[in-house]
């Protein structure tokens, strides 16, 4: 069985073998994998007794459910009114420079994918950014800079 | 008109009572009516932006016929500007479940789900734990109510209400005709109560002080405090607790920088308010009701640039599974960057103006109602910065 399966099985059984289940699962495999490849959804449509199509649709509908495949850390900036006026074009900028990629593209070691993101809800504290599952408010570049640093240095 | 002023209030995130659940054991003692009436009788509007009369809402719920009902609480948390729900999550947590159950138990449901935003994942591990400790308390009241979590993924369509059941259902999160309302079927086409974080919390403070003194607050048409969420162009950003029915004039002097331009209250989807028109801008449900997005721009900004990044966001942001929302939405996009590029006349704005009247009654859910909010609030107030 390779690893996308036993994955898979694990997370149908803990939150059962229900159409209500596709959400938490398909989450659990991308927390694991960073994206659905078209195996993973294969599999998980088999495991729900589902269509392969109907699960392609449901991921395919929402932003954190990548069907493309992403870096080991996915970095999100908010691009939103209230971070835009705080300056999130200049943290954009500072990561696309350092990483020497573009919004939406992955590092060629694959350790980052830089991607845009909206509202995250810290509107008070712009610009801010969430590195996986991470938020770090009230950004610089410098400071961005640094958060990408540490994650490179402590191999995360 | 009540003359109401600003006025900061303390009741969210008051310190709890040194025993945890006081309030929802002595709720408990009540009748599932008793409490109905209570709420109804707090006047007490739903906090997402909406504004349905909350105890109604459960009225209904309540009196639906079905062995299955649920509660269900909004956490997806995605208006531009808005950022109170999270903090609740992380402060008076307690509260929200609270509310909860007190709904759960005056309406009959056995299950309750938080529905959160994907982007609040690291609020995960301490909301569990809560749960958690929530889940044995219940259990030696007696009271046979579970609470769950669930997550989104980075949908903002998730908070509406009937796409948000589809979501939790495992499907792509497309809002639903209505009729039917959740009351009679929404969650697994089961009787569903769905409130907005605040209000929940707001009813454990109703059902801690009572109605009558809730209803001291506020005004008769927007009974109580709620939270905003104060961000833009302010010396001050953060979350405040006022009182409801204050004229915008008041909050600009309090939380603006003294150059303030204009305001949009309600997020994305609400209305912006120029400097003009603030003194007789009432914020409350008789005025401009808000979620608790207030972003104040100065003079400093473009609001082509504002109206640009909303529509933008929109665009994204879309479901498009109805027409006039998800060709609606490009085409003021585009429309916007034609007139500012000069390729059209400025009188096109008017045209777009009709087209986003049209999506008000053409499209299918909230979404693609509220574009027209925004737009036409700009246009008509900041025309030549859109042209020139």
């Amino acid at each position: 069985m390779s690893n996308i399966e036993t994955l898979v099985k694990n997370l149908v059984e803990k939150h059962g073998k229900t159409r209500n289940s596709l959400m938490p699962v398909l989450q659990g495999v991308v927390k694991e994998e960073r994206y659905l490849s078209e195996d993973a959804m294969i599999i998980v449509a088999k495991e729900l007794d589902l269509s392969a199509a109907e699960v392609y649709g449901t991921a395919s509908f929402y932003t954190f459910l990548d069907t493309v495949p992403r870096g080991k850390n996915i970095v999100r900036i908010c691009k939103t009114i209230s971070c835009h006026m705080k300056g999130k074009d200049e943290i954009i900028e500072a990561l696309e420079n350092a990483m020497k990629i573009k919004v939406g593209e992955t590092t060629h070691d694959n350790k980052f994918t830089l991607l845009t993101a909206n509202c995250l809800g810290w509107c008070h504290k712009g610009p801010v950014m969430l590195v996986n599952d991470v938020v770090f408010p009230e950004l610089t570049p410098e400071k961005a800079l640094e958060v990408i640093q540490d994650y490179v240095k402590n191999s995360k | 008109m009540e003359n109401k002023t600003l006025k900061k209030i303390d009741l969210i995130f008051a310190d709890y009572t040194s025993s945890k659940y006081k309030v929802l054991e002595k709720v408990l003692e009540k009748t599932p009516d008793e409490i109905i009436n209570e709420i109804i009788d707090s006047g007490l509007k739903g906090r997402g932006g909406a504004g349905f009369p909350t105890g109604l809402k459960w009225k209904f719920t309540k009196n639906e016929d079905n062995p299955v009902k649920y509660v269900i609480c909004n956490a997806d948390e995605g208006e531009p500007g808005t950022f109170k729900d999270r903090e609740i999550l992380e402060r008076v947590f307690r509260k929200v479940l609270s509310g909860m159950a007190t709904c759960g138990y005056a309406i009959g449901a056995k299950e309750g789900y938080i529905y959160l935003r994907g982007e609040y994942l690291y609020l995960v591990p301490e909301l569990e734990k809560e749960i958690e400790y929530f889940d044995e308390f219940a259990k030696k009241l007696n009271l046979d109510f579970r609470i769950f979590l669930r997550m989104g993924s980075g949908a903002y369509i998730c908070g509406e209400e009937s796409a948000l059941f589809e979501s939790m259902e495992g499907k792509r999160g497309e809002p639903r005709n209505k009729p039917p309302y959740p009351t009679v079927s929404g969650y697994n086409q089961c009787p569903t109560v769905i409130n907005n974080v605040e209000t929940f919390a707001t009813v454990q403070i109703i059902c801690k002080i009572g109605s009558e003194e809730f209803k001291k607050l506020g005004t008769s048409d927007s009974r109580g405090s709620k939270l905003f969420s104060v961000s833009g162009d302010t010396p001050t950003p953060g979350i405040y607790e006022l009182e409801l029915g204050m004229p915008l004039t008041d909050f600009v002097d309090n939380y603006g920088d003294g150059d303030t331009k204009a305001v949009q209250v309600g997020g994305a989807s609400g209305f912006c308010v120029p400097r003009k028109h603030l003194k007789d801008t009432i914020i409350g449900f008789e005025g401009i009701p808000t979620g608790g997005s207030m972003m104040i721009f100065n003079s400093s900004r473009s609001m082509y640039n504002v109206l640009h990044d909303y529509l933008e966001f929109f665009n994204e942001e879309s479901c498009g599974q109805c027409t006039p929302c998800r060709v609606g939405c490009q085409q003021l996009l585009k429309g916007i960057e034609s007139v500012k590029k000069g390729e059209r006349k400025p009188q096109y704005l008017d045209e777009l103006k009709k087209l986003a009247s049209t999506m008000k009654i053409a499209a299918k859910c909230g979404l693609g109602q509220s574009v027209a909010n925004p737009f036409n609030s700009i246009v008509d107030n900041f025309r030549e910065e859109i042209i020139y």
